[in-house]
């Protein structure tokens, strides 16, 4: 078999258990394609030969013996703000250029355990801080469909890595869109979980109330199983949610007759590309020939979502970047005069514009004298807007809309302007201050670029999400479209 | 809003960040549109709503039993710390 980076995770570690080829094979294949690639994508910051090959040899003996987990000896990437022990994890920033993670995150834990071979660590926007890629450290990431735009972000190395085919799947992690945005511009499929469904232990922390860990990966069955591999409860996260985990891949399969599905009125505005919206309306269509019941649905608050997330999430930055402080761990400054001198320097040097940006936003927002005006009132309104969302879901079953308002943009097109950046995680921010499962799935092409739809559900509905999108991917085959050069 | 030099100096010395000359009229420009974005939640009306401290509505910081369940990982910390000697982390002179 020679055509491993065009199969589907269930199918690599169908071959694999049945002895068709070994992890060895395998791996080297995909180290292989990633070296090829790499120069052209810049899609990882770290690529881990001789480990993965060492993981894949005691894959392959696991698998002798007849041992072995649903994922043993299936390659993946992890975004590089997951921990990883004796592995460089830099979340894509000078300040951690040199961090040695000195133990695992949960999800790098369960997915090793279960089997999972890593071959090296994703690039993406520095400290998750972006939705381009282009305020990584590490250079930006470009997309596969054309190198001269930017493939989102802030998970834009594991998009990247996954739609060029140089992996099968990649975790990912999404605090205002960062899975599914990169998702929707490179064309496969991407999964934010239910806040509290993942472990957010070793995730190196944005903005606390909001990050999620999920997966990106070619389609919506591969989602399942890796999603079920890494969800669970976690001691170690004390938001993490002590809720069953389902078989989600053995759930897949219903039938979508009587879904009922609400459009988001909000989300065919003005600032909808019409091409794009052709594309998502087609896509409704299927999902009506399937049996789902489309109504209108309208969430008055949710246009504030926008602000009101850029007073939450650099809030909660400001707070949980307080920790690089140049003593323990990360960059230091040369020759500190004192230690508010070490302080300052080490952090106005080890932070790239875009984290310093938000830094501060948060820290005026949190300052004496505004704390009530922005914070609090940014805490009321995400209230309001969570109220919505569960208003909408007595009536409906899942929310349908498009995921980005265009399909990717040219490298530099938006780092001028923070605001215009910012407006490009319009569709996908509420998912995230409302804690809701949601994914995104390739549902078309404009100008020959992928366009995402996006199916939002009630908490804890990740098994009706992934069975949508999976039953729209049986009916159609956007998602099977690799770009060219990568086929 | 338009935010002057003074109050970007202000905000980076309480966020303990260093900035250069140049990137002071940056932030300034940007930060004073960013704050005039998130000005339109004034609008809003919210006196009697409850602010949000958590996306997943009734839950509450979960407790556990106050017992020891970490071992000392000192040994595997120290070598990320930018200086240390004799197992202590280095900091500048603090006290005269």
């Amino acid at each position: 078999m020679d055509d491993f980076h065009n199969s589907t995770l269930r199918q690599l570690a169908a071959g694999l258990r049945a002895r068709k080829f070994s992890s060895v094979e395998l791996v080297g294949a995909f180290l292989e394609r990633i070296e090829r690639h790499q120069a052209a994508l810049n899609a990882f910051i770290s690529v881990t030969r001789s480990q993965a090959l060492e993981a894949a040899r005691e894959a392959d003996r696991s698998l002798a013996s007849g041992a072995g987990g649903a994922l043993t000896g299936v390659p993946i990437a992890h975004k590089d703000l997951f921990c990883t022990k004796g592995v460089r994890t830099t979340c894509g920033s000078r300040m951690l250029e040199n961090f040695i993670s000195p133990y695992d995150a949960t999800v790098v834990a369960k997915l090793r355990s279960a089997g999972a071979v890593m071959l090296g660590k994703t690039n993406m926007d520095e400290f998750a801080m972006g939705s381009s890629n282009e305020t990584s450290y590490y250079g930006p990431v470009r997309n596969p469909w054309n190198p001269a735009l930017v493939p989102g972000g802030s998970s834009g190395g594991s998009a990247a890595a996954v739609a060029a085919r140089l992996v099968p799947v990649a975790t990912a992690t999404d605090t205002g869109g960062s899975i599914r945005q990169p998702a929707a511009l490179c064309g496969i499929t991407g999964l934010k979980p239910t806040y509290g469904r993942v472990s957010r232990y070793g995730m190196v922390a944005f903005a606390s109330s909001l990050d999620q860990g999920g997966v990106l990966t070619t389609n919506a069955a591969d989602a399942a199983l890796l999603l079920r591999e890494m969800a669970g409860f976690d001691a170690n996260d004390s938001t993490s949610v002590d809720v069953a985990v389902p078989d989600y891949l053995a759930a897949l399969g219903s039938p979508l007759k009587g879904l009922k599905i609400g459009l988001l009125r909000e989300f065919f505005d003005q600032g909808l590309d019409a091409e794009n919206e052709r594309q998502v309306r087609e896509a409704l269509r299927v999902f009506e020939s399937l049996g789902a019941r489309l109504v209108e649905v309208s969430l008055p608050h949710l246009p504030l979502s926008v602000p009101v997330y850029y007073v939450v999430a650099p809030a909660e930055c400001s707070s949980n970047l307080a920790r690089f402080d140049g003593v323990r761990f990360g960059h230091r400054c040369e020759n500190p005069r004192d230690l508010n001198d070490m302080y300052r320097r080490s952090r106005g040097e080890g932070f790239g514009a875009e984290v310093k940006r938000r830094i501060m936003t948060g820290t005026y927002v949190l300052s004496a004298g505004y704390y009530d005006a922005y914070y609090l009132k940014a805490q009321r309104v995400r209230s309001l807007i969570n109220a919505d969302f569960s208003r909408a879901f007595e009536s409906v079953d899942v929310l349908l809309g498009p995921t980005t308002p265009t399909p990717a943009f040219a490298i530099g097109a938006k780092t001028a302007d923070p605001i215009t950046m910012y407006l490009n995680d319009i569709y996908t921010i509420g998912a995230n201050l409302a804690g809701l499962p949601a994914i995104s799935v390739p549902c078309g092409f404009v100008q020959d670029l992928p366009v995402g739809l996006q199916i939002v559900g009630p908490h804890f509905s990740e098994a009706r999400v992934l069975n949508a999108a999976h039953a729209f991917q049986e009916a159609t085959d956007w998602h099977t479209r690799a770009p060219a050069g990568y086929a | 809003m338009a935010l002057t030099r003074e109050q970007i100096a202000s905000i980076a010395a309480l966020a303990r960040l260093e900035l250069s000359a140049a990137e002071t009229p940056v932030y300034q420009e940007s930060l004073s549109r960013i704050i005039d974005f998130v000005g339109a939640l004034d609008a809003c009306e919210t006196a009697d709503v409850v602010p949000m401290a958590h996306p997943l509505p009734g839950q509450s910081q979960r407790l556990r039993p106050d017992v020891v369940t970490e071992s000392d990982h000192h040994a595997d910390y120290q070598p990320n710390a930018p200086q240390v000697a004799a197992g202590l982390y280095l900091v500048p002179k603090v006290i005269e």
